[in-house]
């Protein structure tokens, strides 16, 4: 198991190397100056010139990217254009926001889709699978936005139950320590901050959570009624065991293989930040981070904002890798 | 003859298709004595697989359904039984093996707890004492290196070891009787006689009945008692290996039996049987095997034959019987 790590992960560098790469050459792909497109029409040829010189631009394009990957290794993401200050103590509130939307979200899809595609699959051609997969279609197939703003309506508007906007009471701001916010609350022993905090995760992640939890849910299903069919699960009820035995141990575990690359992949996906959601509900997440990056043209911001996405998604992509190996004995590199 | 631990009496089982309705296993009857092997033998979709499935109740439902007749397991009919009682027989009472070694074990989880749970549904032992079982099992089937096989996972093992754990963890229960579905047909030569060895010594020295489905005559006169061939869902011909090998009185028996590779035979080409086995339908009329019966004349394939007491055990479905005065069975079973 420990070799078989230490081989994937040194199967990421020539990754990384390729993303750093494409990161690298965003600034040098855009038509015409960088620095002139960055600070735009108007610019004077003074000041073009200084953040030429400031970005390094007059460089050979090798020195240029040598002295990124160096900054990088360092932990250096570079400089934001707009607030002026570095960009890796500034993305991080925005990478926890993403991470704590991302992690509830899941939370949901992955209980409620996983659990829904069980059902169904057990009881085949029931009312419940009828409905479960009735709404699983409808999940896949509703637009986002559409699904936030009506959580918005009714939930916030009509009923007032939940909050619509940003991680928290705006009035009573928490003393961020690791930008967790149920974490940090739960660190402070502050637990009706905790509630507070939770009940601004729950229309997000729902509206975040619909799409991978119908998917997983359809997945989930058709890889059990596969798995039902096998072999091995006619030994097991050979061998006296119990319906819930046969389902919750035996095709749960060898059904959940499939399942584990798209609960990966959306987790990636929801990871690389979902910019309409983030939007709608106020989220400083990474989606709304880079997105605004790319109205001030924050190329610097781009570029960084870019590589810890992609950095992320790779590194999702290990994590489901290993739990293959956890979930299928089989499996070898 | 010794205690009867397992008795078929008009077993039908059908399967619910788009199709209509399909009587797979079609008023099927016999007996397995206590130390008994018998062996169910037939083509593929004879129904001899289905007819091993239903006495465990194992029948994917829907389609298949049992629509009639008993399954006597020590007087008690399991055709009746709830499915609570069901799981207390599987694996416990009636084990069973299966064809496809390669796939009929879990390939996430180890031996070792595969055997274990079998072990511990049945009996109330702690995580310990069914790991020594399971050991101790696996030692009995012939297994080297048990202690560490036991934490091994199915991939890692042969077909022929693959088995022999089936083997295993169906016996670690003492069952009463053995179910083997074509248990060496996915097994190269040399490996199913090592299984069929191991099963006659199960048979031998625990008296556990063994009820082997097979279309392999070889295996049949290396380890049956008695025999019951099936043909299209129904038994053609049942009586003792030695009987039916040397004196088959069905065509069909016949048939099979001819197209067998002799050591010492002339024949250049193999004979085979023409044509193939019908798919039973519900109001068949005649004769099923007559399409490809060589004997086969008029009322054939207007009447449905019997099956007709030959005595001593001996019956065989077909009228050439009647021709030559056989008593005409009412009751398949109750002469026995």
């Amino acid at each position: 198991m420990t070799t078989y790590i230490i081989r994937r992960l040194l199967m990421l560098i020539p990754v990384l190397i390729g993303m750093t790469l494409i990161t690298f050459s965003i600034v040098h792909l855009i038509p015409g100056n960088p620095a002139q497109v960055i600070l735009g029409e108007a610019a004077t040829a003074d000041a073009i010139a200084q953040l030429e010189e400031r970005m390094g631009l007059n460089e050979p394009y090798f020195v240029q990217y040598g002295q990124y990957i160096l900054n990088l290794l360092q932990g250096d993401l570079g400089t934001s254009l707009r607030s002026n200050t570095e960009i890796s103590k500034e993305i991080v509130p925005y990478i926890a926001a993403t991470f704590e939307l991302t992690f509830f979200a899941m939370l949901f899809a992955v209980i409620v889709g996983v659990n829904a595609g069980i059902i169904s699959a057990w009881k085949q051609n029931s009312w419940f699978d009828f409905l479960a997969m009735l709404f699983a279609l409808i999940g896949v197939s509703m637009p986002v936005f559409w699904l936030a703003l009506m959580e918005q309506w009714i939930f916030a508007q009509e009923l007032g139950w939940l909050p619509a906007h940003g991680r928290q009471d705006s009035r009573d701001p928490i003393a961020p320590i690791t930008h967790l916010y149920v974490l940090d609350s739960l660190i402070h022993l502050d637990f009706a901050r905790t509630i507070t905090v939770l009940k601004h995760l729950v229309l997000p992640s729902i509206a975040l959570g619909t799409i991978p939890m119908a998917i997983i849910a359809r997945m989930t299903r058709s890889s059990m009624l596969e798995v039902m069919q096998s072999d091995y699960i006619r030994t097991v009820r050979a061998k006296g065991s119990g319906q819930f035995l046969v389902i919750y141990k035996h095709a749960l575990k060898n059904a959940m293989i499939p399942v584990l690359t798209v609960i990966g992949l959306q987790t990636g996906v929801l990871l690389g930040g979902a910019i309409l959601t983030e939007t709608i509900f106020s989220w400083p997440g990474i989606g709304r981070y880079v997105y605004e990056a790319i109205n001030y043209r924050d190329y610097p911001v781009i570029q960084s904002g870019i590589l810890v996405i992609a950095f992320i998604f790779v590194m999702i992509n290990l994590l489901v890798d290993i739990l293959y190996k956890k979930l299928d004995p089989r499996i070898k590199y | 003859m010794s205690e009867v631990i397992l008795e078929l009496k008009k077993l039908s089982t059908h399967f619910f298709t788009d199709q209509g309705e399909i009587p797979a296993v079609d008023q099927v009857s016999f007996r397995v004595h206590r130390g008994e092997v018998v062996g169910v033998v037939g083509e593929s979709g004879s129904g001899k697989s289905v007819t091993s499935l239903s006495v465990l109740k194992l029948i994917p439902d829907p389609p298949g359904k049992i629509v009639s007749g008993s399954i006597l397991y020590k007087g008690e009919d399991l055709a009746q039984a709830t499915e609570k009682r069901m799981k207390n027989i599987r694996g416990n009472e009636i084990s069973m093996i299966f064809q496809e070694p390669m796939t009929s074990l879990d390939p996430v989880f180890t031996i070792g707890n595969q055997m274990r749970e079998a072990i511990r549904i049945h009996q109330k032992v702690s995580k310990k004492a069914a790991n020594e079982r399971a050991i101790e099992m696996l030692k009995l089937v012939g297994i080297p290196r048990a202690e560490d096989i036991i934490n091994e996972y199915p991939h890692q093992l042969s077909g022929g070891m693959r088995q022999r754990v089936m083997i295993a963890m169906a016996m670690s229960s003492d069952p009463s009787l053995l179910i083997a579905d074509e248990p060496t047909t996915a097994l190269d030569v040399t490996i199913q006689a090592q299984i069929l060895d191991l099963m006659k010594k199960i048979n031998q020295e625990e008296q556990t009945s063994i009820l082997l489905i097979t279309h392999d005559l070889g295996v049949v006169a290396d380890i049956c008692d008695r025999v019951v061939v099936m043909y299209a869902g129904q038994v053609v011909e049942q009586g003792t290996t030695r009987e039916i090998l040397k004196d088959p009185q069905h065509p069909y028996t016949q048939g099979l039996i001819r197209s067998l590779p002799k050591l010492r035979g002339k024949e250049e080409k193999l004979y085979t049987i023409p044509g193939t086995v019908l798919r039973p339908k519900k109001d068949h009329v005649g004769c099923r095997f007559a399409p490809r019966c060589e004997f086969a004349f008029e009322r054939c394939f207007k009447e449905n034959p019997e099956l007709y007491d030959l005595g001593e055990g001996r019956e065989s479905r077909c009228f050439l019987h009647a021709e030559r005065e056989g008593k005409r069975l009412e009751d398949a079973t109750t002469n026995t």
